[in-house]
Parts: C-alpha cells; sequence; structure tokens
C-alpha cells in the first residue's frame, strides 16, 4: 500500500476544504469508505481515478449535493455535512462546473452566465451584459455564442459556457468536473492557460477532476489519486510516479503518461534552449 | 475602498484626473465602482492601483472599461498579477451577441403569430402523416417474423391500465352515485323514481363510463407517454435507436398504441360496472330498492346494443389518446421546457380528440339505427 506524501502546498496555509472519513453508499455499493482529502488555498488539485471510482460522487458530496452517509466535510470553515449550515453564503464564494455542463436549457448561454450575477449582486444591466460578454470570450467562444440556447452549441462549446458560468461569480474556489473532456487540444490547452492564469493572479483554489494527463502535468500542484474507495496518495506527478503501486504505475507511466511527460519534457527542453 | 484626488494642482488640460482605488476590487464592490468612475468628469483618467490589496476580473475589467472609453488614460503602481489580469480580460474584451432577438417587439410579436400559424397547420399534417405511419409500422410489425414486442405491451398495459384501476374505479363509483342521487331528486317530482335505474344504467354503458376512462386515461397516459419519449428524444436515445437500426415508432409508439388500445374496453368495462354499482348503493340506501331487483331492472333496460356501442368505442378512444401522446413526445426538441409544453398539449389534445371522436360516435350510431 502506498504512502500519501505529504501536501507540497505553500506552508502555512489553511484548507479551504477538508474532508474526513467519507462514507458514501450507494445501496450495497460502497463507493468511498473513510476518504481523507485537504484542498489548500491558492493550489489546483487534480483529482484522478478509474471511472466509477467515485470523482463526481466526491465532488457531490463537497458541494453538499450529496448527503454522506458518515464523515466530516467543511468548505471555508462551513460544516456542509450539518443541515443547518449556510448553504446560500458559501455558493457565492464557489463555480461549480458539471461533468455534464447542467447548463439551464430555457436561457441563452449569456443568460445563463449572468443567473448568479443576479441572483447575488444588484449591477447595473449594461455592467451584466460587459461581464457575461467577457466571461464568454474568455473561456473561448466566439461571440455569436452569447444569445444561443444551448441545445444549439456543440458539446465542446456547452462545456465552455459551463464555465463562463462557473466562473461568473469570480469564486474564490472552483470545481471542475472533467472541464477539457470534450474539447480540441488546442482548445484543452488554452483552457489550462486560463486556469492557471485565474490561479496565479486571483488565488483561486480549484478542485479539478480530470483524466487529461497533459492537464495534469501542466497545472496542478498536487494530484490526489482516488482508488479503492478513498484517497491512495497526494503529491505532485513526479512523486506519485515514484510510488509502487500497480494502478499508479499503469496511469501515469502507461504508454499516455509517457507520452504526455515526452511532451512536457521536450517543451521544458525547447524553453530552456 | 476607494478615494479620489482633484488634479495635482496645476489645473492644466492635457494631464490626465487622478483616481487612487484602494482595498479590494472586486464583483462584491462593482457596482459602487462602477458609479464611482462613471461620476468621473470627461477626459482620461490616471488610475492609481498601488493601494489595491484584491483584483478580481470584473474589478479588472471597470479599470479596463474605464481605460478603452477614455483615451489617453493610463495605470499606474499595478501589481504583475494586476497587470496580467487587466490584459487577460483586455484580450476578451470583444464583441458579443447577449439577446438572441433585438427587433422592435411588436415585431417580434407578429413573427411570433405568424409561426403559431404556420407550426399549427405543419403540425395537423405531421399528426396525419405520424397516424399513417403507426397505422403502417403496426401491420408490418405484426405481420413481420419478429412480430409485436408483446413483452413492452404488456408492460405498458399494467401502467396505463391495471395502475389505473384505483383511481378509474372510485372515480365511476362516484359519477354512479351523482348520477343516481340527480337522478332520483328530478324523477321524484313526476312519480317516476323507478326511471333512476334507467338513467344509470344507459347512460353509463353507452356514455359515460367510456368517456370519464378515456378523459382519466389521457390526463395519465396521455401525458406520461409525451414525457417519456420527449425525453428520449433530448437524451439523444431516440437518436441513438435509429442509428442501431431499431425504429422509434416500432420500438417506443407501436406498443404504446397496441396496449392502450386493448386495455381500454377493459377498463371502460370495469368503470361502467363499478358506476352501476355506485348507482345501485344509492338506489339501495336512499330509493330502498334492494339489489336484487336493482340488478333485475337494470337487466331489463339496458339493451345488449349499449354495451357494445361502448365497447366499440373504447379502443377508438385508447389508439387517439396513446397517438397523440407518443406524437407529441416525438414532436419534442431542444430544451426541457419543450418537454413540459408538449406534454400539457398531449393532454389537451387527446381529451379534445376523446370529446370530438364520442359526438362523432353518438352521432353515427343514431343514424345507422342504435337509439
Ligand atoms: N445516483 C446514483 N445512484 C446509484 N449509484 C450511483 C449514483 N451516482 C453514482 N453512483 C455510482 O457511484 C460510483 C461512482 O460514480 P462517479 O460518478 O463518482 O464516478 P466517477 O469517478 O466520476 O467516474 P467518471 O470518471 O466516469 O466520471 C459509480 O459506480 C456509480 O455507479
Ligand atoms: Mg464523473
Amino acid at each position: 500500500m502506498a504512502e500519501a506524501p505529504s501536501p507540497a502546498a505553500t506552508p502555512g496555509a489553511a484548507p479551504v476544504i477538508s474532508v474526513r472519513g467519507l462514507v458514501n453508499r450507494f445501496g450495497s455499493q460502497l463507493v468511498h469508505d473513510g476518504l481523507d482529502l485537504d484542498v489548500m488555498e491558492g493550489e489546483i488539485l487534480g483529482v484522478v481515478g478509474g471511472s466509477g471510482s467515485g470523482k463526481s460522487v466526491l465532488m457531490r458530496s463537497i458541494i453538499g449535493l450529496q448527503t454522506p452517509v458518515a464523515g466530516h466535510i467543511t468548505v471555508f470553515g462551513e460544516e456542509m455535512t450539518d443541515p443547518s449550515r449556510d448553504l446560500l453564503a458559501v455558493s457565492r464564494r464557489w463555480g461549480v462546473l458539471f461533468q455534464a455542463g447542467a447548463l439551464f436549457s430555457g436561457l441563452t448561454v449569456a443568460e445563463n452566465v449572468q443567473v448568479p450575477l443576479r441572483e447575488h449582486l444588484a449591477l447595473s444591466e449594461t455592467l451584466m451584459d460587459e461581464i457575461a460578454a467577457y466571461k464568454i470570450a474568455m473561456v473561448g467562444l466566439p461571440g455569436e455564442a452569447g444569445a444561443k440556447y444551448p441545445a444549439q452549441l456543440s458539446g465542446g462549446m456547452r462545456k465552455r459556457a459551463a464555465l463562463a458560468r462557473a466562473l461568473a461569480m469570480d469564486p474564490a474556489l472552483l470545481f471542475l468536473d472533467e472541464p477539457t473532456a470534450g474539447l480540441d487540444p488546442p482548445g484543452a490547452a488554452a483552457f489550462d492557460e486560463l486556469i492557471a492564469t485565474l490561479r496565479d493572479t486571483m488565488r483561486l483554489t480549484i478542485f479539478l477532476i480530470t483524466h487529461d494527463l497533459d492537464t495534469l502535468m501542466r497545472i496542478c500542484d498536487r494530484v490526489a489519486v482516488i482508488a479503492e474507495k478513498r484517497v491512495l496518495a497526494t503529491g505532485t506527478v513526479a512523486e506519485l510516479t515514484r510510488l509502487d503501486h500497480p494502478w499508479i504505475r499503469d496511469y501515469f507511466l502507461g504508454p499516455r503518461g509517457r507520452a504526455a511527460a515526452g511532451a512536457r519534457l521536450a517543451h521544458a527542453g525547447a524553453r530552456g534552449s | 475602498m476607494a478615494t479620489q484626488q482633484a488634479d495635482a494642482g496645476d489645473g492644466t488640460r492635457s494631464e490626465p484626473r487622478r483616481v487612487v482605488l484602494a482595498g479590494a476590487l472586486t464583483i462584491d464592490r462593482a457596482a459602487g465602482l462602477e458609479r464611482l468612475l462613471a461620476e468621473e468628469p470627461e477626459g482620461a483618467l490616471e488610475i492609481d492601483l498601488a493601494a489595491v490589496t484584491r483584483l478580481d476580473t470584473v474589478g479588472a475589467w471597470l479599470v479596463h472599461r474605464a481605460l478603452r472609453d477614455r483615451p489617453g488614460s493610463r495605470v499606474t503602481g499595478a501589481s504583475a498579477d494586476a497587470r496580467r489580469l487587466l490584459a487577460e480580460v483586455a484580450e476578451a474584451d470583444q464583441p458579443c451577441s447577449i439577446r438572441p432577438d433585438t427587433r422592435p417587439a411588436w415585431l417580434r410579436e407578429l413573427e411570433k403569430a405568424g409561426a403559431a400559424v404556420i407550426a399549427a397547420a405543419s403540425t395537423m399534417g405531421a399528426g396525419l402523416g405520424f397516424v399513417g405511419t403507426v397505422l403502417l409500422v403496426t401491420v408490418r410489425t405484426a405481420v413481420s417474423k419478429r412480430g409485436i414486442r408483446w413483452h413492452a405491451v404488456s408492460r405498458q398495459m399494467e401502467e396505463t391500465g391495471i395502475d389505473a384501476l384505483g383511481i378509474v374505479g372510485l372515480m365511476s363509483f362516484l359519477i354512479g352515485i351523482v348520477i343516481a342521487q340527480q337522478g332520483a331528486v328530478q324523477l321524484e317530482q313526476f312519480g317516476a323514481q323507478i326511471y333512476t335505474i334507467n338513467l344509470i344504467g344507459r347512460a353509463t354503458f353507452r356514455e359515460l363510463g367510456i368517456l370519464l376512462t378515456a378523459i382519466m386515461v389521457a390526463g395519465r397516459s396521455a401525458s406520461a407517454f409525451a414525457a417519456q419519449i420527449g425525453t428520449m428524444k433530448l437524451n439523444e436515445e431516440v437518436d441513438a435507436m435509429r442509428t442501431i437500426g431499431l425504429d422509434p415508432v416500432e420500438v417506443l409508439v407501436v406498443p404504446r398504441v397496441v396496449a392502450l388500445t386493448v386495455i381500454m374496453p377493459l377498463i371502460g368495462f370495469y368503470a361502467s360496472i363499478l358506476a352501476i354499482i355506485g348507482g345501485g348503493l344509492l338506489c339501495w340506501t336512499v330509493l330502498d330498492i334492494p339489489p336484487a331487483s336493482y340488478v333485475q331492472r337494470i337487466r331489463e333496460v339496458v339493451p345488449m346494443s349499449d354495451f357494445w356501442i361502448g365497447m366499440a368505442k373504447a379502443p377508438f378512444f385508447g389508439a387517439v389518446i396513446a397517438m397523440t401522446g407518443c406524437f407529441q413526445g416525438m414532436q419534442v426538441v431542444g430544451t426541457a421546457e419543450s418537454v413540459g409544453q408538449r406534454t400539457t398539449m398531449a393532454v389537451v389534445q387527446s381529451i379534445f380528440l376523446v370529446i370530438v371522436l364520442d359526438a362523432f360516435f353518438a352521432v353515427f350510431f343514431t343514424a345507422i339505427g342504435f337509439v
């Protein structure tokens, strides 16, 4: 069994999210069994794991959509498993990108982006439109997309629109469930860069579920591996590849992992020369 | 959070006005910051960001907007992060259409009315085409090697028929009581209370038993069909079926139509019987007609033709309800809202069509001599 390396985040930083002893169960299927996880302020934590290992369920538990069987979850110091928690106040400070986008189908993309703004703030109509416009441009959507309905967008465009909505409130904490799945490679790279810029300039904390090895290697400060119903290990990609666990070795040192790492090295080499 | 300073003394027009922003320039303060920058008089600004502790994209956007709209403006004292964020929003400052339609309201309303007329006409055409398709596919399926999907049919019969027995039975029972009660009160004035039984027997078997059942089934099952098929269309399940080589009409529509066509006469008959029982109960308790003579009298006064007319109408009602529900489900496009609209339409149209059909049958059977 692999040892979990100590968090590599900035020393002294408080965890924004802390999960202790999480147990989730659907009928007889145990999804999480005593899962522990900390996400530090200002870091991008990549979450990886096989399909069906419970990454999305973990995210849903943290944001309070799934009531766990046991365990404690705090977000910004608020106990999420406590039924009397102030969900509204916390939800102002986070943005969530669901795996399937979850855009409101009756609203245009621009209106979708404006939903949280209208709900939480009293801004002028002009400013609201401008915010929607620049967020839409930021996530790499063309200008015409703003007036379109989700059903009129392609799968990748829907992902971007959903990210624009997640970013609408300039949240301090961002949950992203497979943001780059279904994007073209240059688009995915631009996405990574955008996320890294936001983290660097606004000290954003990001909980990022991904299967994209490039994303993991380029922008994640730490990676948490979910397997065997818990967090098997956390650490930088380099630290994880040194661990001696068959699944982790397969994941990072399989053909795709090596290709991504090779590209990364070549990239760094080209920059260094 | 922000303080403004008057021009640094000399007051020359070419010198930009200095605005010092301080504290957190974040979305929570966006409204105030926007007002503050708007209140600055025309002309270039020198925006000092040295005392800004936190900046997010909305704050950066407002600063960027001031720089863009006031030529000659500049920022001073911005940290590296702030400059990066400003560059990021400047790059994202691109034309974007926000509203789907910017034409005047009257023109849009006019267009909506026109579109509604065209949609109504084409829906009617499509509906007729759908009925034809369903009939064709049903026949084709019935004679094909695979045959009708009886498993699906029996599941639909359970959901639309067996599961409805409780509510349909209760409704019919109460309707029977109401007819008996009202009939007794009116007929008493002529001393013809005994004819209450004629009223109950003939009204329920020929008309009300079947019609009310059809309306109840339309409310229950037409809506269910439209919502089930509509949701499947939204999830592209219907498209997936086509790519696998399954005909959605054969898989989704035919079993539902067959099931309702077969089950309608059965629940219609059951409903009629319960209405008779309800009426009989009232006759027994209020009019003191014992059950044995009630049944005896029902057998005397209700001609067999009433029963057959009721049973003959029922399958048509079932088919119309099922086809309307499935047709509306197949019309769903795009959004969850559309599922709601189509479900409503399925119920309204199927009830309407059932009543139209019933009126047609009433005239038809009278014309051919079944009075
Ligand atoms: N609502 C639910 N009811 C029953 N089981 C569920 C439910 N949601 C998730 N599960 C089960 O929990 C397990 C974990 O699901 P989850 O969606 O978290 O997987 P994941 O790690 O996000 O996978 P992927 O990478 O494919 O998105 C799966 O086995 C799934 O079948
Ligand atoms: Mg998932």
